[in-house]
């Protein structure tokens, strides 16, 4: 019987990437040539086999919906439990909850059908390779009511300023969970913890009045649960920011990122069906990460291209990120930008952003 | 099974004993081509592309890989609840077992399936070459002529032409002649193997043949020549564009070569006519600082730090830094080592290549491609680079 299910929370996630969020979730922004973000977390959510998947979301999901579609990339598509897209359908006259406890409570048949007896929550700007079988195990051994996951991370970035931080003794129990912002245990937005503790918990805050579940019920009483921190300690990025996106995107770039991220274990997208990427004769590509489907016959470095992007003859891109199917005609110049999908740059046109701050093109743009 | 008005035959048992090692644990069709793909792949997508949504494929050697591929046939849209893709090996029947014993033989074996959907017409493939084609544009042909049977067919030069089976026609393209591999062709019109046949018809003639001890029980050797015997109305669909057999080594990498200019014969990039594949689920390719890379195709989960120019690298090779490869196609999953030099060859999946070796750099012949397998290592020795 599988004991795991799992939910991805959208409720705490703003979309703060600018263009990249007017007409699509944090959840659904392109990320390292060819995937999602949500893909990283559902990835992570394959691997433990759980029983079953719930996404709460309460907008612009529909980039979302058709990406994640029945769930057959994550092997979700299951006849028992599998991928469950839950955006908000709400119709109880008597319902009184607020926040993302209005999720919870909406669709407490999702919990109940289930036969597993753990659920995993988790958001999908941390980008992580996490194990969560082994989270779960470490949950039983501690015999906690609640198990959070923190990674501690060396050296603070601007982007850690939006984590919460999570403060453990030496036997990493949670003693406390803050915005502190010179802490370096940044806490993941994942946790796990019993359904039937989970759904009482849900009962009584929302007969209190409370609205965000991980505030109300889990930091604010901390001393009323046995909290267990768990130390997550492979490949992280956060993306809560523009430049978070385009700082990490361009850290793949280096060889110990790509190899943390990708080599033990598959991170699984939807499928295209594009055929490998064509360098013509004039290609000159160097340092940068390339998807299939692309024909390029023009100058590509430090950069992330993304699937069927075309880079014609004497066009020239550097530190940027070029998402799906965009044109790149001849002799154009590009810097420091970050393009959405489908975006067609003409002949002999300039685009330069600034490292720290790139230039963000929308989607479908012709410039 | 509701009716189809045709239903698709693909004959993937071959071996192909002229690809040497590529076929020891894998069926012809199963063999990798174009950084992606195996050759089944092209009949398969085309089917897809035409509209054509029930396929029988016919398996016989080493049918594993090929079975585990096609699966249920989703990558190709053809996991369907009306028809779909059958994977059709040699079954054991209330008179006995034996093995097919040849292309319509396995067709005849199979009588049941097709009758199944009741076609009006069946649809004859081969899995082991690359082009694109839109059969339902020859079956519009072979219902405007009111044919018995259509082969398609390609013109050759006429020094090749007696590689092929010849079809000589009237004017009009009606087939009065077929020549198996004949020795003075009259004609260059190939047959391509593909046929569309009235299934009535067909039908017939196969019981025929099924009882016949004499007969090879092969499409090109039996059933067509008896039916221009009897006057049947066959005739020729003319092809045009890109195909090619890659029945051998040499021909295998030929074909990949021409997708490596710039305006290739074989476009694999049109979006109306995609080439479905299983998608190995590979992270993006890396070409690293320093690298080279040229009039190539390159599949995702490679990873570049040396010079690749004009070659096929499949997904997740490696490629060390110093290495130079010219004029090569890399199987998937390669690893090759640093300061290595591979030229004009085909370097079968999952191989590694020490640091320093040397790969056709010296070789007896210009015009053979040289085929590493893990056979070939141990065998002789690659010579060491010396500087």
């Amino acid at each position: 019987m599988k004991q795991l299910m799992g939910v991805i929370n959208l409720d705490h996630e703003l979309d703060n990437l600018n263009e990249l969020t007017y007409f699509r979730s944090g959840a659904a922004v392109p990320f390292a040539s060819r995937y999602r973000l949500i893909d990283f977390v559902l990835s992570n959510m394959m691997r433990a086999d759980l029983e079953s998947v719930g996404l709460f979301v309460r907008r612009k999901y529909r980039s979302l919906m058709d990406h994640l579609g029945d769930g057959k990339s994550w092997d979700m598509n299951r006849k028992h439990g599998g991928l469950f897209i839950l955006p908000p359908d709400w119709n109880d006259p008597t319902d009184t909850s607020l926040g993302d406890l209005q999720h919870f409570h909406n669709n407490l048949d999702f919990f109940k059908r289930a036969s597993a007896k753990y659920v995993v929550f988790s958001g999908t700007q941390h980008i992580t390779t996490m194990d969560i079988e082994d989270m779960y195990k470490y949950h039983l051994e501690k015999g906690a009511d609640v198990t959070v996951v923190y990674k501690k991370v060396d050296q603070l970035q601007p982007e850690h300023d939006l984590c919460q931080r999570v403060e453990v003794d030496e036997h990493n129990n949670v003693i406390g969970i803050h915005h502190e912002k010179d802490h370096h245990n940044l806490y993941l937005d994942m946790f796990i913890m019993e359904k039937a503790l989970f759904l009482e918990k849900v009962k009584y805050s929302i007969a209190h009045g409370e609205s965000y579940f991980f505030r109300d019920v889990i930091q604010k009483n901390r001393h009323n649960l046995k909290i267990a921190g768990y130390e997550y300690k492979g490949y992280h990025a956060v993306i809560n920011s523009l430049e978070s996106y385009y700082k990490n995107s361009l850290e793949l770039l280096e060889p110990d990122n790509y190899f943390s991220l990708f080599k033990e274990n598959p991170v699984q997208t939807k499928i295209k069906y594009e055929a490998p990427t064509r360098y013509l004769e004039s290609a000159d590509v160097s340092n940068s990460l390339i998807a299939n489907g692309c024909i390029i016959a023009g100058k590509v470095e430090n950069s992330v291209i993304f699937r069927g992007v075309q880079v014609r003859k004497g066009a020239r891109i550097t530190n940027s990120v070029i998402m799906q199917k965009c044109v790149i005609d001849e002799n154009a110049v590009i810097e420091n930008v970050i393009m959405d999908k489908d975006v067609h740059l003409s002949k002999d046109r300039i685009l330069v952003g600034d490292h720290r701050r790139p230039f963000v093109i929308a989607k479908s743009s012709k410039i | 099974m509701k009716k189809k008005e045709m239903v698709a035959m693909l004959l993937a048992g071959g071996q192909g004993k002229r690809l040497k090692s590529l076929t020891k644990s894998l069926a012809k069709p199963a063999v990798y081509f174009g950084g992606t793909y195996r050759i089944i792949d092209f009949p398969l997508s085309n089917c897809t592309n035409s509209g054509i949504d029930t396929v029988g494929v016919l398996t016989q050697y080493e049918p594993l890989v090929l079975h585990s591929y096609i699966g249920v046939g989703n990558d190709w849209d053809l996991n369907r609840k009306n028809g779909g893709v059958f994977v059709l090996p040699p079954h054991e029947r209330e008179n006995g077992s034996s093995w097919y014993r040849g292309t319509a033989d396995a067709i005849y074996r199979n009588l049941k399936f097709v009758d199944q959907f009741d076609p009006e017409h069946v649809l004859i493939l081969s899995g082991d070459h690359i082009y694109k084609m839109d059969y339902n544009a020859m079956l519009q042909y072979h219902k405007e002529r009111n044919a018995d049977c259509t082969i398609s067919v390609i013109d050759v030069p006429l020094e090749e032409a007696s590689r092929f089976g010849i079809l000589n026609t009237d004017e009009d393209l009606k087939i009065y002649e077929f020549d198996e591999k004949p020795s003075k062709p009259k004609s260059t019109l190939a047959s391509m193997g593909v046929y569309i046949f009235k299934w009535d018809v067909l039908r017939k003639y196969l019981l025929e043949d099924g009882e016949n001890a004499l007969s090879s029980h092969d499409f090109g050797k039996d059933i067509i020549p008896m039916m221009v015997e009897n006057n049947n109305s066959l005739f020729a669909y003319p092809f045009e564009g890109y195909w090619r057999d890659v029945g051998t080594v040499n021909s295998l990498w030929e074909a990949n070569m021409d997708l490596l200019c710039d305006n290739p014969p074989l476009n694999l990039n049109d979006p109306n006519w995609r080439i479905y594949t299983r998608n190995p689920n590979q992270p993006a390719q890396y070409v690293a600082p320093g690298a080279k890379v040229s009039s190539c195709i390159v599949n995702e989960g490679c990873i570049v730090h040396g010079e690749v120019n004009h070659s096929v690298l499949f997904y997740g090779v490696e490629v060390g830094e110093g290495s130079v490869i010219t004029d090569s196609v890399i199987m998937p999953k390669v690893k090759i080592g640093k300061n290595v030099r591979i030229h004009k060859a085909i370097i079968s999946e999952n191989i590694v290549i020490e640091d320093n070796m040397d790969i056709g750099i010296e070789r007896e012949n210009e015009d053979d491609i040289l085929l590493i397998d893990k056979k070939s290592k141990k065998k002789k020795p690659i010579a060491a680079k010396t500087i």
